[in-house]
């Protein structure tokens, strides 16, 4: 913790400091506090699209990614009512999703699993709604199952080639709106980019072609402790 | 009046399975049938999906032999990645899987044995049904039971140790396998405390093979004498005639131990193996197309591989090998029973294998993966314990899966239970005026010695009871019995 940053803050009760514009979910992260989120990319300018990362300040309910640290700010993080409410919106993701996690090469790497199990999500309490959004397969080194997308942006505003987005959205609304990739850029990424934009991807929605289970169960990223542990550990 | 007999659910096999049976005026069996009343649909659903996601998605079939499906996928998928038919993996890959292959032949057999068969040997197939269960095998031979729950155990952790998870693991790879065995699991299957470690498993495979060879000596005729019929036997054998449960070349005797196949290539066994469907069941009816429909029907799994074979490649497996193959003169054992004699030796053979597997240097260093050049179609076989396992896939050039045909175990052993069920029915039931609890239960024997995997031979879940109904001859429901 550097006690010589501008803003103090707490977050349950914990002293905290951040610097002057620092958003609460990286200043919480550099003072050792976990805040879930599934579109969150540090460096990256917020989208605020998962939801995961609601917290309370000063009584209100803010997304932690987009609302900047201001001195003397009280935030609640790790109550029973947030915790509760994340826990729904994690199986709203799963049940508008195909996730599929047996079988899914990012089980054990994947942030929604270890996020349903931080918070201990048992049976989704809605319905799932099957949605039929397709593959497309057609690029050289990405596997793209938009079944699988939770639409939190961060392929939208990471993955680039040549200064041009190689994912967007289309569509509007409901069921038309989905992520589409474009091929033609997909397929002049490097074998190494396909990576990043698999790893960059909180699900299983973007794969790396022709690879698969590489890493054993046991030593995949999630496998020994439990997603956020990283931070709460520093 | 003629009657119909349903045995629905059949009890102590794997997936869900009824048998009919119908009887005529004179209380005789006109016919029977073994229906598999579960449908899967992996064969679909697979399509569109990357193609190395296969070994992974595809295991989902089976809890009880997901290694089998997660390896035979596996070595398909290796044909399509160039990686080779089963010989071109590094060493490290290949014994990793075989390490892997021969926990699960280990475990497998345990199970059956000690939970599913050994009800019916130690109490009788007329025994009470409430004590003629796993659990009157706990309370009455309690030492035996340990042994089972335990000989399970131990291959389980060989599966752990190996692909990751004892259960649904991802070992397996295109090309190769995706970890080396640590030398902590080396250690403790060699040398682990009593009796979790393999001179005791070893030990015990003996001792309950001795177990078996006892009963057999004290009920020869019984074991000889039911369900026994001839039939054509089909494996996978090693290039030399030995016994090799994860790769090799199809070889097919008949009753007699005439060569039908040899030294086939299984790429290519869509030449000489057809599957037909019926109606009234979900599982298709494989047969050779050599023989044709009505001739062409095989056994397969231990009893199927013990005719095969020429020798098994471990010392132990192959001394009570040569005393098996006395017993039919060097012939082709076609007894139904004999199952159980034939799966005890590859237990034992298991027990070797993992021994000289565990020793092997190869497992705890080397590559792991090899790539080649891809194509579009890779057929993947492996004996798996219930017998031979096919898994065949095709792919576009966007790396989705086109196409999927699985023929697993049971499915090859579609036709040889409705016959064993037929030999049954009509030995225990014809002109008897009432049907009683033992005779569904012979029944149900004569489909236990398969070991059927219901759930994977329709590509279901829960348990798998057999139901027995009986209907007259208009069709009417006369009596139905569950056991």
């Amino acid at each position: 913790m550097n006690k010589n940053k501008k803003l103090y803050f707490e977050i349950d009760g914990k002293a905290c400091y951040a610097e002057d514009g620092q958003s609460v979910i990286d200043a919480a992260k550099a003072n050792g506090v976990f805040i879930p989120s599934l579109c969150h990319v540090e460096g990256v300018k917020a989208a605020g699209s998962c939801r995961v990362c609601n917290v309370k300040i000063n009584g209100r309910n803010m997304t932690a990614c987009t609302t900047p640290v201001t001195d003397g700010m009280v935030v609640e993080n790790d109550i029973p009512e947030l915790n509760e409410l994340r826990q729904a919106i994690i199986e709203v993701l799963f049940v508008s999703g195909n996730h599929f996690c047996p079988s899914c090469e990012k089980s054990g790497n994947c942030e929604l699993q270890a996020l349903a199990y931080r918070y201990q999500m048992l049976v989704p309490r809605f319905p799932y709604e099957f949605p039929i959004k397709g593959v497309d397969a057609s690029s050289e080194h990405i596997f793209h199952d938009r079944n699988r997308c939770i639409m939190c942006k961060r392929c939208i505003r990471t993955v680039t080639k040549d200064g041009k987005n190689v994912f967007a959205f289309n569509g509007r609304g409901g069921e038309h709106l989905h992520v589409v990739m474009d091929e033609k850029l997909a397929s002049q990424l490097t074998e190494e980019e396909a990576q990043e934009a698999m790893e960059i991807c909180p699900v299983g929605a973007i794969l790396k072609k022709e690879q698969g289970y590489l890493v054993p169960i046991g030593e995949r990223k999630f496998d020994k402790l439990p997603i956020g542990s990283d931070i709460e550990n520093k | 009046m003629s009657q119909k007999i349903t045995i629905e659910p059949v009890t102590r096999v794997e997936g869900h399975g009824k048998v009919t049976i119908h009887l005529d005026d004179n209380n005789n069996v006109s016919e029977s049938r073994f229906h598999i009343v579960e449908f899967r649909g992996f064969e679909r659903f697979v399509q569109g999906r990357p193609y190395w996601e296969a070994p992974v998605l595809v295991q989902r079939l089976c809890g009880i032999c997901p290694v089998s499906h997660h390896l035979a996928a596996a070595k398909a998928i290796d044909v399509l990645v160039g990686a080779g038919t089963g010989e071109g993996l590094t060493p490290t890959g290949e014994k990793m899987r075989r390490l892997m292959h021969y926990g699960q032949i280990f475990q497998s057999h345990a199970l059956h044995f000690f939970h599913l068969v050994s009800p019916d040997l130690l109490f009788g197939i007329d025994a009470d049904p409430a004590i003629r269960n796993v659990i009157g095998v706990a309370l009455k031979h309690k030492d035996l039971a340990v042994q089972g729950v335990m000989m399970r155990k131990f291959g389980q952790e060989i599966i752990r140790a190996t692909a990751g998870k004892k259960i649904h693991g991802t070992g397996a790879i295109p090309g190769g396998i995706n970890k080396h065995l640590s030398p902590e699991d080396k250690e403790a299957f060699l040398n682990g405390p009593d009796p979790m470690n393999i001179t005791k498993m070893l030990a015990w495979s003996q001792g309950v093979l001795e177990f078996f060879k006892d009963y057999y000596q004290k009920n020869q005729s019984f074991i000889d004498g039911f369900a026994s019929f001839p039939s054509n036997h089909l494996s996978l054998v090693r290039k030399d005639g030995a016994m090799d449960l994860y790769h090799g070349v199809l070889r097919a005797v008949d009753s007699e131990g005439n060569k039908i196949l040899d030294d086939v290539d299984y790429q290519d066994y869509e030449q000489y193996i057809e599957e037909e469907v019926r109606s009234w069941s979900y599982m298709k009816f494989p047969y050779l197309k050599s023989l044709g429909k009505e001739k062409g029907w095989y056994r397969v799994g231990p009893l199927a591989r013990l005719n095969t074979c020429d020798f098994i490649p471990s010392p132990l497996a192959q001394a009570e090998f040569e005393q098996y193959k006395a017993v039919t003169n060097g012939k082709p054992n076609n007894h139904c029973l004999h199952y159980h004699y034939a799966r005890l030796i590859e237990l034992l053979h298991s027990a070797e294998m993992i021994e000289e597997l565990l020793n092997d240097p190869d497992l705890m260093e080397g590559e792991l993966v090899i790539k080649g050049t891809k194509v579009n179609k890779g057929i993947g076989l492996l004996e798996a314990p219930r017998g031979t396992l096919f898994h065949h896939y095709e792919i576009n050039d966007d790396d989705q899966l086109t196409k999927a045909n699985l023929i697993v175990s049971t499915t090859n052993n579609n036709e040889p239970m409705n016959q064993s069920v037929n030999y049954v029915a009509h030995s225990w039931m014809d002109g008897k005026a009432e049907i009683t609890e033992p005779m569904m239960n012979a029944v149900e024997v004569a489909i236990r010695a398969y070991d059927p995997c219901l759930s994977c031979a329709t590509h279901a879940l829960g348990q798998m009871p057999l139901e027995i109904s009986l209907f007259d001859v208009n069709n009417q429901l006369i009596d139905q019995k569950r056991t």
